[in-house]
Formats: C-alpha cells, structure tokens, sequence
C-alpha cells in the first residue's frame, strides 16, 4: 500500500519532469527539468533501498547526487560559453 | 514510533516533489521554474531521506541517508544558481509579466565564483 | 600545518560516515586504513588548492551559531515551500516576478555562498549572479518593494548576522 503509493506519487513526478524535458522551449528549460529528475531520482533510490530491503541501494542514491550535481554544473558551464540563438 | 514517523516523513516528501514537479509544468519562465522546483524538490527530496534515515533498520544505511541530505541540501541551491546564470547570460528572457529587470549587460563577467 | 590535520580530519570523518566499518559483518580494520590513504592523498592533493583557513572549523562557537541557524532556515524554507505551493496550485497563478540587486556586507567567498544558497532556499527568491562588489542579483517571485536599500532590508537582512557569526 505505502509502496504503491510512493511509486505513484514519484512516478508523476517524473512524468512532469520529462514533459518538461521533452517540451522546451529553451535549452535552460530542459537543464532545469534535467538537474530536477536528478534529485527526483535521489529519493527515489532512497525509498526503493527501504522497500527492496537491499542495503547496498542506498549508495545509489549518494553516487547519484554526486554525478548529478557535477553533470549539472558542466550544462551551466556550457551554456554560459554560447549564445542563445541557437 | 519511528517507522510511524519515517512514514509520514516520505508521504509529505512525495508530496512536496509533486508540487513542485506541477510548478515546473505550469510557471511560465525558466526563473520561476527554478524557483518551484529547486525549493520544493529539494525540501521533498530531504524529507524523504529524513524518513528513509528513520526507516532504515542498520545504522550504515541511516548515516549514507544522512550524509545524502546534507549534500543535496547545499548542492541543489548552487545547481540552481549555475543554472540561472547560465540561462541569463545566455539571454534567454524574463516572462513578460515580470515587474521589474535589474540585471545589466555590463556585469563584471570575472566577479566572484560561487 | 594546522591547516592540513583539520581537513585530514575532515575527509576521514565523512569517510567513516559514508563506509560505516563498525557493524558487525562489515570489515573494520581495513577500511579504517584505506580511509587515512584516501585522506591523505586528498589532503596532498588539496595543499596548493586550499587558501582559506581550515583552523576556523574548530571554533566551537561558530559550530553553536551554525546549529542555531539550520533551525531558523529550517523555519524558513517551510514557509517557503508553503509559499510556493500556494502560488502554483492557486488557479490563477499569483506571481509578479523580477530580477532585483541587493547589497551584503559579507566579505569571503565562503560566506557569499552561504547567504547566496540561503536566499536560494528562502521565500520566494533565487540568487542569479553574485558580483565581485558584493552584490547579488535575486529573482524575486513576487516583488512587493522597490529600491536597493529596502529590498536588501527584506531579503537578506534576516541572514547577514547569523552568517557574519558563522563564517566572517
């Protein structure tokens, strides 16, 4: 019951995120869905750790905050280098 | 007591990501969707690992969690602020609703790094 | 000196916090060692990159000012939050965004950031860029005051002491 919850209710989130990413109409717009599923996916592998009952998924969730926030700071980096009409 | 708490710890926290996962659909420019985004998904996401840390029956488990709060709660602020810079310089507009625009073009480039 | 054994002890206290090798099936002795290698080569590694004065993170009364202030941003970044669900549930969306300029007295780039992450996660704004002159160029979702000096009064003034007795 908790579990079915929790997948639902992060599940649309994530939805969200992706019509986001896939809508635009900006690159910006697109980072910023990109860098938020990052964190989505963060509490994500959290929950599942508890509801799997593997203790080892938690680091999952560490190694992903890491990654996502260097991979967003290298799109930051990378728009400020070009310009914005395309 | 705990497992009491921790749940209703990840029911609010997934339900502070939802918001701001509608925030980010329904605002209308890449500032304000920073904004709903950053502060309610980083808020849900914390309050979830809050719960995950109470949850977790080892102690390795709940330190890992721990230690995962911590570093979103500094790194999804200084993503959001990259983010928005690099939005800003690259000129993407502010919604034509906004009030007011006090950024200028002559901003010292080398400033400050943070 | 002094500098180098605070940050050696830094990065092997996140190290045991992130190996935890006191449990029972866990493998104890050698992970404590390959913590002090790993904490070693950091702190090797750092020497030429580090400037700002490490020492300053033993000073227990910055640690006490630090704990008072994660309870008033806690506060804080409720109300926030509340905000800004109120805002996008609303069905007409109630916002009057904009890019405002306020001014801190805060010198030192760790204290900048501070103030700037704080403004991040507080009611309703966003830092955008912070300029060498101690500046910061804010997105405010609902601008309700105009002019430097009131708008820094709303925005940053309920930081800036906490932040000066933190990191100044």
């Amino acid at each position: 019951m908790l579990a079915a919850a929790m997948l639902i209710i992060l599940g649309s989130s994530a939805v969200l995120c992706l019509y986001r990413i896939g809508r635009g109409p900006t690159t910006p717009d697109r980072m910023v869905g990109i860098d938020i599923l990052g964190v989505l996916v963060v509490g994500f592998a959290s929950v599942a750790c508890i509801l799997s009952g593997r203790d080892f998924v938690i680091n999952i969730a560490l190694a992903w905050a890491l990654l996502s926030f260097v991979g967003t700071l290298a799109l930051a980096k990378h728009l400020e280098g070009k310009g914005f009409d395309e | 007591m705990s497992s009491w708490l921790g749940t209703v710890l990840w029911l609010v926290g997934a339900a502070f990501d939802l918001v701001g996962c509608i925030g980010l659909v329904r605002l209308p420019d890449v500032y304000n969707r920073l904004q709903a985004g950053t502060k309610c998904v980083t808020l849900g996401t914390c309050l979830i690992l809050l719960g995950t840390a109470l949850l977790a029956d080892c102690p390795a488990c709940s330190a890992k969690a721990a230690m995962c709060l911590l570093f979103v709660l500094v790194t999804a602020p200084t993503a959001a602020h990259a983010l928005a810079r690099g939005a800003k310089v690259s000129g993407v507009p502010l919604w034509e609703g906004s009030v007011v625009d006090e950024w200028d073009a002559t901003v010292d480039r080398g400033g400050e790094r943070s | 000196m002094k500098n180098r054994i605070t940050l050696f002890a830094v990065c092997l206290l996140v190290w045991l916090l992130l190996v935890w090798p006191f449990g029972k099936g866990s493998a104890g002795a050698p992970d404590v060692l390959a913590g002090v290698v790993a904490a070693a080569v950091t702190v090797a590694v750092m020497r030429e990159i580090s400037t700002e004065r490490a020492d300053r993170w033993l000073n227990p009364v910055r640690w006490f000012w630090a704990a008072v202030y994660l309870v008033v941003l806690a506060y804080y970044i409720v109300r926030a939050n509340l905000d800004v669900a109120y805002r996008v549930l609303h069905p007409a969306m109630p916002i009057r965004p904009g890019i405002v300029r306020v001014r801190t007295r805060l010198k030192g780039a760790g204290a900048r950031t501070l103030l700037a992450n704080s403004i991040t996660l507080t009611p309703g704004t966003l830092s955008v860029e912070v300029t060498a002159d101690g500046e910061i160029l804010v997105h405010w979702i609902n601008v309700t005051v105009t002019g430097i000096e009131r708008v820094t009064e709303r925005i940053v003034g309920r930081f800036e002491w906490f932040i000066s007795r933190i990191a100044g």
